[in-house]
């Protein structure tokens, strides 16, 4: 079958499709500003499964809280997992955007989120940073890059000066010190701020021995021997989960009991998994960390609403901070009204929500896309689960030192 | 560096190496006799670990103990494995046998993330953090007895293969497999025999390995390339050169751990890898073919 064709209609034709062609960017524009698409990108697989799920609960409570709050939290949640792999989180964050998502949020590794940061800029597609504190991230001088997390200098430079706090409150101060870290992009990251940032603060202690290991170690034994040959009082560990517990566990075999173990601002010691495999070993263990207010009161709705869903698991930072990343990305939608990436990146940078969860000021962001109003407590396990002890204000218990010994523990 | 801590971290390299080896001697086994290499080891040695947990959880039973149905669990799961599926891709070429095995390993690692779910589980009996002393050394009470199990477990396989008539039937079957024919062993039989003894071996391990360290779905793969590293080393088919092999990886990283840095010693165990590679190919005590 053959088509006949004028000069006249081909070109009403020709006009058409062109007028079509150049309004279809608006069209789509205006199809997304109703709805905000969150791509929520974590470690829901692999060895910061656990991990991922916890900022993955934060992120699915968000919308709910929100609204009974009165806030318009007009979102769509689309998930990827990044399987605890650079690569892989790289290539889920493409596809997240090509799919439409307006928005990242992730992704509980410093690795990880630096791949996705690097995707997120050369698409134009703002990304929030739940968790990861390597400090060239917000370095880099990325316009679509917000981080809502202390980068390592802050975490270490609030750990030392709770550090202090926690000497003065206790009465008992070490001489010497072991620091012990994770051999990965964040465990490095601390290491050099630890080493960069400790002759400023005039610890009273020095750190006789550093000892990095393997992330993924399935035995530490070796780890704690040389640590205990040390003779030092107190050990200054950066771990992640897993290893945290090879630790404490290693540490109870082989009778290693300094005054204080401590660390200077590490996921580990607080989380619900801890707790469980350790029973009474996790307790007394400090950790100097961004910490939700216990005081605020978005913080005891956003705990209600966590406790009724997630029935026996554990509200910790992970959580609060994902809550808050969608708290900021809602924010931006409904000041800016659009879903555009130049236009929600512009409204995240004018972000300043005074009412939150963490601890710390208002949720700001500097010029480099950085908040750095967070604050960090000290955080004791008591009773099997984490307590702030310090700042004393925002304080639920009592500090109790020195580390009671692994066989007098009921 | 003092003298007493060198030779605690010695003994514990070494009573982990033991572990490493039985963990190891099921692959080796299996590749002596049938020649085909278990890509899904390591998934194999998981679901015993989750098997044991489970024990634990819902009857309380200690490892030590469920390690025995465990064992017996795992050997009907390599004999129907080898039985079912293995067997049609006897003569098939390597590379269809080894996407079989890593179609099977993807299987069973997505099987217990849905099961169980990625969280870490661990068995924690009442001994589980207790110490032996020594004179000066502390060793790990959980790593003598699973040392002492491996080498008894290994000494059973050894007088198994030795002495009994199925055993020396299955050796025939490894030696000449033509021979073996026309002899008139089943040795499609024997094959899958074989396959469920190298998994009983993998199921006494992983339920003994459930009290050393943390189980996830993820460390499967991590254990398959462990056991291979210590089989090359050892010399694939040997078993024991499995054994030396487990005793060499965890001793040399324990040392490695000890006078470098810890977080290069997997380095110094494929370091070795490498040598055995370069100047012994068929293992340390492998035949060379």
């Amino acid at each position: 079958m053959s088509i006949k064709l004028t000069r006249r209609q081909f070109t009403a034709t020709a006009a058409g499709a062109a007028l079509a062609a150049g309004s279809a960017p608006f069209n789509i524009g205006r199809a997304q500003s109703g709805t905000l698409k969150i791509g929520s990108i974590h470690p829901r697989s692999g060895f910061q499964a656990q991990l991922g799920i916890a900022c993955q609960r934060g992120i699915d409570l968000a919308p709910r809280v929100l609204k009974q709050l009165g806030i318009n939290a007009n979102v769509e949640i689309m998930n990827a997992d990044t399987e605890s792999n650079v690569d892989v989180a790289r290539a889920r964050a493409e596809k997240l955007i090509n799919d439409g998502a307006n928005v990242l949020i992730g992704a509980f590794d410093s690795g990880q989120s630096a791949a996705i940061a690097q995707v997120a800029e050369q698409k134009g597609v703002p990304y929030i940073i739940n968790v990861a504190a390597a400090p060239q991230i917000t370095e880099q001088g990325y316009k679509f890059v917000f981080r809502n997390f202390p980068t390592a200098p802050m975490l270490v430079g609030d750990g030392l000066n709770l550090m202090k706090g926690v000497f003065e409150k206790s009465g008992i101060t070490p001489k010497t010190a072991v620091f012990m870290h994770v051999n990965d992009t964040f465990g490095q990251a601390m290491g050099g701020a630890i080493k960069a940032m400790a002759p400023r603060f005039n610890l009273p202690f020095q750190i006789v021995e550093t000892i990095a290991y393997d992330p993924q170690a399935k035995d530490l034994s070796v780890e704690i021997a040389k640590a205990k040959a040390t003779g030092a009082e107190m050990l200054m560990p950066v771990t992640r989960l897993n290893d945290a517990i090879l630790m404490i566990r290693e540490m109870v075999k082989q009778r290693w009991e300094p005054k204080i173990v401590m660390s200077p601002g590490a996921p580990g010691f607080y989380e619900g998994q801890f707790y469980k495999t350790l029973g009474r070993f996790s307790n007394y263990l400090l950790t100097n960390v961004p910490w939700y207010n216990p005081r605020s009161s978005l913080t005891q709705k956003l705990l209600d609403e966590f406790t009724k869903t997630y029935k026996g698991e554990l509200f910790e930072l992970n959580v609060g901070f994902s809550f808050e990343a969608v708290m900021v990305a809602v924010n931006a939608h409904n000041a800016a009204k659009s879903t555009a990436g130049a236009a929600l990146a512009d409204a995240i940078r004018k972000t300043n929500i005074t009412d939150h969860v963490m601890a710390g000021g208002p949720l700001q962001f500097n010029e480099k896309g950085q908040n750095v109003n967070i604050k960090s407590v000290t955080l004791q396990n008591l009773d099997q689960r984490p307590k702030v002890v310090l700042p004393l204000d925002i304080a639920e218990d009592n500090l109790t030192l020195p580390l009671p010994s692994w066989t007098k523990r009921s | 560096m003092p003298a007493d801590l060198i030779l605690t971290v010695a003994v514990q390299g070494i009573l982990t190496g033991l572990v490493y080896g039985l963990m190891a001697l099921g692959l080796s086994v299996i590749f002596g006799v049938v020649r085909v290499v278990n890509f899904a080891h390591g998934e194999m040695m998981t679901i015993a670990s989750y098997a044991a947990i489970v024990a634990f959880g819902a009857w309380n039973i200690d490892p030590l103990v469920s390690m025995i149905p465990i064992a017996v669990l795992l050997f009907a799961l390599g004999y129907a494995m080898q039985a079912v599926l293995i067997n049609p891709f006897i003569n098939r070429p390597e590379h269809s046998q080894f996407i079989l095995l890593a179609a099977v390993a993807i299987i069973m690692v997505n099987g217990l993330l849905m099961i169980f779910g990625p969280d870490a589980r661990n068995v924690l009996v009442d001994y589980a953090l207790d110490s032996i002393e020594v004179g000066p050394l502390l060793i790990d009470k959980v790593r003598v007895i699973t040392a002492a199990l491996a080498l008894v477990i290994a000494a059973l396989l050894f007088a198994f293969f030795k002495l009994s008539r199925t055993g020396k039937a299955i050796r025939a079957c490894a030696d000449n497999h033509l021979g073996a024919l026309v002899v008139g062993l089943n040795v499609k039989r024997l094959y899958a025999l074989t396959f469920g003894i190298g998994s009983a071996c993998v199921g006494a391990a992983g339920a003994m390995m459930t009290l050393l360290i943390d189980t996830t779905p993820n460390v499967g793969p991590a254990f398959t390339l462990q056991a291979f590293v210590i089989v090359i080393i050892g010399g694939l088919g040997s078993m024991p050169g499995a054994l030396l092999g487990g005793v060499l990886i965890g001793l040399t990283e324990a040392m490695a751990g000890l006078f470098f840095a810890p977080s290069a010693k997997t380095m110094f165990g494929v370091a070795i890898l490498i040598l055995v590679l370069l100047f012994r190919p068929q293992g340390l005590l492998g035949r060379r073919v």
